[in-house]
Order: structure tokens, then C-alpha cells, then sequence
């Protein structure tokens, strides 16, 4: 196994609101990490920061050993070209979707391709005809994101992601905006992902994809990682006082014995 | 080439442009007074329901608000006194073709706050005993007014800025007299510049007037 | 009684049309001038770069701010002074026209872009698209669609604007009307006429914008103004 992303000493500030205070995290190659918290605890700001759609204000990240940005006077810098092709390498994944309202879903899916990669029409077409065959979407090559339902757009979306070939994904809250009963149908995409081996950062409530899909949970409190270990053991034998009282606020997710 | 800037000459002649400026303001409170009363009876007129009101109403918005203003404007002045026999003095040109052209485009203002008003409105009115009339009043227009606030100060500062088209008949205002003081002292450019800036100042602390009003009409809502 | 008699104003009528085809041509090239340079000042007034926005800022305000026939007298009269051109005023109209409808045309695109949800600009910049990318493929394509009716009640504006040109002596419509006027001695006919004509051109366009708006309205898209 080797590094995808190494994060350490992270720390991300909004003006005086420190959200993020110190963050070491190193996800392996093929792992899907979980990372759980209460609402407002920098989950998505943790994530924002690892494809710099946020900037740090401290600390470093790396991609596959590489580090992100130049050190100058010990501050980091960051040019734009650098965090574009970063991005191209990190596929992310957002609560709202977030696809492209005028372009049909094979053409989101071979936007970036073409516009970012360079790559050529032909080629892109028939990458994005083999990632929406996997997220089961095909046959909606051709329609606008506006006609799919909650769910297939989110797949839409996986599949766009996927498209760049990244190293590693990242998901935010990706079912939180769908109705219940469309959930299923994208966790099921993410559990596939996984099990094809691809390297996953998710943030989700969904404690059950937690348990049974995760290698390893973290729980995020207070700008730090409170708890960190396998599924079966933090949910199950949570060590502080503050994740048994997240565990309780999920109430309806029944672990098995 | 370089040229050296040299406003001596502008402020010798300050007089020359006071007398513009004053022009510039008796113009602007003439037409914007007649354009926005005005506009208001055309709107309510084009609002009616009856169509001996509400025709002639959109007939005159259309017509005015589908010509250039400076084509009434010497319409207006060469034209019309020989359609009347009526004697048009350059004041008087401008006056007419720039009060007209802004009833119409305000009459239109007026008319979408009216419409903007909750039908529930007119309905409470009617409950109480109230005449159309009474309604309007009473009820639908002091709202509907306070809505278009800030639709009606842009078509202030378009009015303001339209009054330099009096010009072109020879009244007596602001460009007039700086084209005035630039061809006797051969310095346009400081004459101009002058006049730019005059207009920049005045509008400038309406225009963001009125952005101020309409983030406050916004709360309030 | 008035005698109306339009003999004098017909057979001289190709002078008007070579007025209106003026007119056009000044409209048309002011268009095609000022929206892309609208679009630049819009990008700069939304850059984050604070000079940058400021100095749009400025210029927008400027030219939104002072009366078109005093930047156009400046534009021909003052500026040769300033630096070495050949002034004419076909060229002082141009000048003129583009960067007065660019200043109105920076606040719709402004408009137009900051309609546009947030997520776009994530969703683009997530796949790699840089700023400029995210603008030109995601950003723009949706904007303007929204900003076509408030673009063309511009550009109507715009064509209406045009008639000072006449001021400074370039043949449009309106100058022509004038030379006319005097050469024929017939004013009432000749301005009358010159109005319908306006009339009947700016109405067809603002028909034809109304038109546009309805058929945006019924797709469900939502408009800036
Ligand atoms: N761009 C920003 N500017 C200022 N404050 C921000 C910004 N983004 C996030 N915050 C603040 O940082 C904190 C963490 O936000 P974040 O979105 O990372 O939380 P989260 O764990 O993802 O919460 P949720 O479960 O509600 O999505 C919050 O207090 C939020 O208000
Ligand atoms: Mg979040």
C-alpha cells in the first residue's frame, strides 16, 4: 500500500473563527475513510482543503508524496496552474450536485476532459460512455441534468468526477440533498467504487455505509480528530463522551450485533 | 504630443458656466416634475380598465418611448410650430420633448408597481366601501409608489443627463456654455472635461443613493 | 390650415436612407465594439484584486454618470488634443458609442454572472477548470441567456443614443433630416417623416425583444436586468 494524501498540522481559519486546528490524516492507497461530526465541525472544510477549493492557513498536504504549493518565507504559496492540476488528480463530489445545466449528461461527464486534459473529442466520449456505464446511466447520455431524478444526477456527477481519472475522491454529504428513498441507489454506486478499489475521503451521516464500506472512521470535534479507528470499533465502542452522544443523535441507524 | 492641462481659463469664465448650470437646473426641474406627475396619470390611465383611457395612454407611451428624444426635441422645435402656428422657444422644445418622453417611461414604472400591488389589496378596499378611486389612493399607490422608488430616481438621473440634448436647439445650459468657452479660448478639452466631472459629481452620490434605496426597500419588503 | 406635401421630402428620399443605413452601421459597430469590452469591465469590477475593480468600478461609473453628448463633444473636440489622431466623426461616434454601451453592458453581464450559482464556479473548478475556463465553458453560456432581454433593451437605447452623432456632423438618420429640412424648406414633413421612421425601426426591435422575453419566460429561465 502506498500514500495518496497526507495532510499534517492543518490548520484553516475564517477570519477569527479557527475551524480547523491541526489535522494530521493519511489515507492509503484503495482505503475509504469516513469522516464523521456534527454539523458545523469543518468536515467539509477538512475536504475543501485537501483539493484547495480552500486554502489552508497552515500546515501541508501531499499527493502521492508530493507536496501542494512552494514554502516562501514560511508561508506556503500556491499558484493557480498547480491547484488546477491538483484538482484534476482529486475528484470531488458535492452535496448540490453541481453539474452543468446546459450541457447533456454526456457532455458534463467529457467537459473536463476535453477543456482541462486536452483530450480529444473521440476519446473523451468513449471515456465517458464507459464511467456512466458504471454508475448504470448510459442510456441518459443524452439528456439535460434538468429531466434526471436527485439520484441519477449525483451519479451523473460521480461519473464526471471519475472521468479525470483522480487518484482519490472526495465525497461531501452526497446523498444529504436526495430523498430517501434515492439514497440507496448512490451509496450502492460508492460501495461499487470502493470495492473496485478506488481511494475514497467521504464525508456522510450515513453511519451504515460506515460501518459496512469504510476501512477506517474518523470523527472530527472541535477542529481536531477525537476518535480514529476501524468501523466496528468506534461505532461500536466509542471512546469519548462526545461521540456516544453523536452516536445517539443517529438514533434510527441500528448496528448489527 | 503633450499637453498641459490648464483649468485658469474655466475658472476665469465660472460665470459663463453659472449662468449654464442654472439652466441646467430650471430644465431638469421642469421636465422631471412634468415627466414623473405626468407619467403617473398615463399610468393610471394605461392601467384603467376602460379603454377610452387605456388605449390613447399605451398609444403615447409607445410613441414616445419608441423615438429618440433629440428627434422630439426638434420636432418639436421646427416642426410642430408650423403644425400649430403656436411660436416654440428652445426652452419650450426641450421642455416638451423631454417631459414627454419621460411621462411615457415612467407612466411604465408606474404602471408595473401598480400591478405589483396584491390583488388582495384592491379586494380589502372594495370591503370596506372604498371607490376605485378611493383604493388607488389610498391604498394601491402610496405602496406601489415606495416600490418604484428607486426605478423613478434612475429615470431622475436619466432626465439630468438628458437635459444636455437642450443644447442642440441652443438653450442656454451647462454644455451649451462650455462649448461657449472652449471656441473663444480654444481650450475644448479643459471645457469639456469640466462639464464631465460637473455631471460625475452631482450623479454620482445619487446613483449610489440609490443603491442604498433599494437595499432598504429590499429589508423593509 | 396646414398643407402637408411630401413630394419635396420623397424625391429626395434616398438621402434619408443613406441616413438610416448610417445609423445602423454606427449602432451595429458600437455593438460590436462595446460588448466585449462590457464583458472586460464586468470581469475586472468582480475581480478581487481591489485596483482592478476599483478602476472598473470607475469607469463604469463614469461613463453611466455624464451625458452621452458631453463624452461624445470630449471624444471629438478634446481628445485630439491629448494624443495624435485624425479625429472624425465617424470615428469620435464609434469611440464614443462603444465605451458609453460598454459601461451599461458591464452591469448586465455583472448581473447576468452573479446570477448564476455558486456551485457552478465549484463544480467547474473541481474538475481543474481554471478561472477563465470555469467563465467561457460554464459561467458565460448560462449568463447570457439571462441577460438577452436586458441586452437588447440596451441596445435599443443604444439606437436611440446614436442620433447625436448628428451633432457633430456625421450623416446619420438625423443629420440627413436636417440637411433635408433646410434644403427643402419643409420641416414639418421632413422631421415627421424621420420620426415615423425611428419610430417604426425602434418599435419593430422593441416588438421583437418583447417577443424574446416572453419565449425566455415560458422556457422557465429567469432574467437579470
Ligand atoms: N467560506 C467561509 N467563510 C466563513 N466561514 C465559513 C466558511 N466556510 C465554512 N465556514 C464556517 O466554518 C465552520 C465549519 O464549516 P463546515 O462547512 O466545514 O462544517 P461541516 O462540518 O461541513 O458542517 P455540515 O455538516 O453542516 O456540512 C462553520 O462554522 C462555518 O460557518
Ligand atoms: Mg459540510
Amino acid at each position: 500500500m502506498s500514500e495518496i494524501v497526507q495532510i499534517s498540522d492543518l490548520h484553516k481559519s475564517f477570519g477569527d473563527l479557527n475551524v480547523l486546528k491541526g489535522i494530521d490524516l493519511t489515507v492509503q492507497s484503495g482505503e475509504t475513510v469516513v469522516l464523521l461530526g456534527s454539523s458545523g465541525s469543518g468536515k467539509s472544510t477538512l475536504l475543501r482543503c485537501v483539493n484547495f477549493m480552500e486554502e489552508p492557513t497552515q500546515g501541508s498536504v501531499s499527493l502521492h508524496g508530493e507536496l501542494i504549493g512552494t514554502e516562501a518565507g514560511g508561508k506556503m504559496q500556491y499558484r493557480e496552474s498547480e491547484l488546477c492540476a491538483l484538482r484534476t488528480r482529486i475528484g470531488m463530489v458535492f452535496q448540490h450536485f453541481n453539474l452543468f445545466p446546459h450541457m447533456t449528461v454526456e457532455q458534463n461527464v467529457m467537459e473536463g476532459q476535453v477543456t482541462v486534459l486536452k483530450r480529444s473529442k473521440s476519446e473523451a466520449q468513449s471515456k465517458a460512455m464507459t464511467q456512466l456505464e458504471r454508475v448504470g446511466l448510459a442510456d441518459k447520455a443524452s439528456e439535460y441534468p434538468a429531466r434526471l431524478s436527485g439520484g441519477q444526477k449525483q451519479r451523473v456527477a460521480i461519473a464526471r468526477a471519475l472521468a479525470m481519472d483522480p487518484d482519490v475522491m472526495l465525497f461531501d454529504e452526497v446523498t444529504s440533498a436526495l430523498d430517501p428513498e434515492l439514497v440507496g441507489e448512490v451509496l450502492k454506486t460508492m460501495r461499487q467504487l470502493a470495492d473496485e478499489g478506488m481511494t475514497m475521503l467521504v464525508v456522510t451521516h450515513e453511519l451504515g455505509f460506515a460501518y459496512h464500506v469504510a476501512n477506517r472512521v474518523l470523527f472530527l470535534h472541535d477542529g481536531k480528530i477525537l476518535e480514529e479507528g476501524k468501523p466496528q470499533q468506534v461505532l461500536k465502542n466509542p471512546q469519548t463522551q462526545r461521540m456516544r452522544e453523536f452516536l445517539d443523535g443517529h438514533s434510527l441507524f441500528k448496528l448489527p450485533d | 504630443m503633450t499637453h498641459t492641462w490648464d483649468f485658469a481659463t474655466i475658472i476665469q469664465n465660472w460665470q459663463v458656466l453659472w449662468v449654464g448650470l442654472k439652466g441646467t437646473v430650471l430644465i431638469f426641474l421642469v421636465t422631471v416634475v412634468l415627466g414623473l406627475a405626468g407619467g403617473l396619470l398615463v399610468g393610471i390611465a394605461r392601467y384603467a380598465r376602460s379603454r377610452f383611457l387605456n388605449w390613447p395612454a399605451m398609444a403615447f407611451v409607445e410613441v414616445f418611448r419608441n423615438t429618440p428624444v433629440l428627434v422630439q426635441i426638434i420636432w418639436f422645435y421646427y416642426a410642430f410650430p408650423i403644425l400649430t402656428g403656436i411660436e416654440v422657444n428652445p426652452f419650450l422644445a426641450a421642455v416638451l420633448g423631454i417631459s414627454l418622453n419621460t411621462m411615457a417611461f415612467s407612466a411604465e414604472i408606474y404602471r408595473a408597481g401598480i400591478q405589483s400591488i396584491d390583488p388582495g389589496q384592491w379586494e380589502a378596499g372594495k370591503a370596506i366601501g372604498m371607490t376605485y378611486n378611493q383604493t388607488l389612493r389610498r391604498i394601491i399607490l402610496p405602496v406601489a409608489i415606495k416600490r418604484v422608488l428607486p426605478a423613478l430616481t434612475n429615470r431622475g438621473i436619466e432626465v439630468f443627463k438628458m437635459s444636455t440634448l437642450a443644447s442642440v436647439v441652443a438653450y442656454v445650459e451647462t454644455l451649451n456654455q462650455a462649448k461657449l468657452i472652449a471656441d473663444l479660448n480654444f481650450n475644448p478639452i479643459e471645457a469639456y472635461t469640466a462639464v464631465a466631472l460637473i455631471f460625475f459629481v452631482v450623479l454620482y452620490p445619487v446613483v449610489q443613493g440609490t443603491y442604498v434605496l433599494e437595499r432598504i426597500l429590499k429589508k423593509g419588503d | 390650415m396646414v398643407e402637408w406635401n411630401f413630394l419635396a421630402v420623397f424625391s429626395d428620399f434616398d438621402l434619408l436612407m443613406i441616413g438610416l443605413s448610417n445609423t445602423l452601421k454606427v449602432t451595429a459597430l458600437a455593438l460590436l465594439f462595446g460588448v466585449p469590452l462590457g464583458l472586460v469591465f464586468a470581469v475586472m469590477r468582480l475581480s478581487t484584486t481591489r485596483p482592478l475593480s476599483m478602476a472598473a468600478a470607475f469607469i463604469i461609473e463614469f461613463f453611466r454618470t455624464t451625458p452621452p453628448l458631453v463624452q461624445l463633444f470630449w471624444f471629438f473636440f478634446a481628445l485630439p488634443i491629448l494624443i495624435d489622431v485624425r479625429m472624425t466623426p465617424f470615428i469620435a461616434a464609434i469611440v464614443t458609442f462603444s465605451i458609453q454601451s460598454s459601461a451599461f453592458f458591464a452591469e448586465i453581464f455583472r448581473g447576468g454572472i452573479q446570477s448564476i450559482d455558486k456551485g457552478q464556479w465549484e463544480g467547474a473548478k473541481a474538475i481543474g477548470m481554471n478561472y477563465r475556463q470555469s467563465l467561457q465553458r460554464v459561467i458565460l453560456p448560462q449568463a447570457v441567456k439571462r441577460m438577452i432581454p436586458a441586452f437588447m433593451e440596451r441596445s435599443i437605447e443604444l439606437l436611440k443614443t446614436t442620433t447625436l452623432v448628428s451633432t457633430v456632423a456625421y450623416a446619420d438618420l438625423m443629420f440627413q433630416a436636417n440637411d433635408l429640412a433646410q434644403k427643402t424648406f419643409r420641416p414639418l414633413e421632413v422631421y415627421t417623416v424621420v420620426a415615423v421612421m425611428y419610430f417604426l425601426l425602434i418599435f419593430v426591435f422593441s416588438q421583437l425583444s418583447i417577443a424574446v422575453e416572453r419565449r425566455l419566460a415560458q422556457s422557465g429561465e429567469s432574467t437579470v436586468r
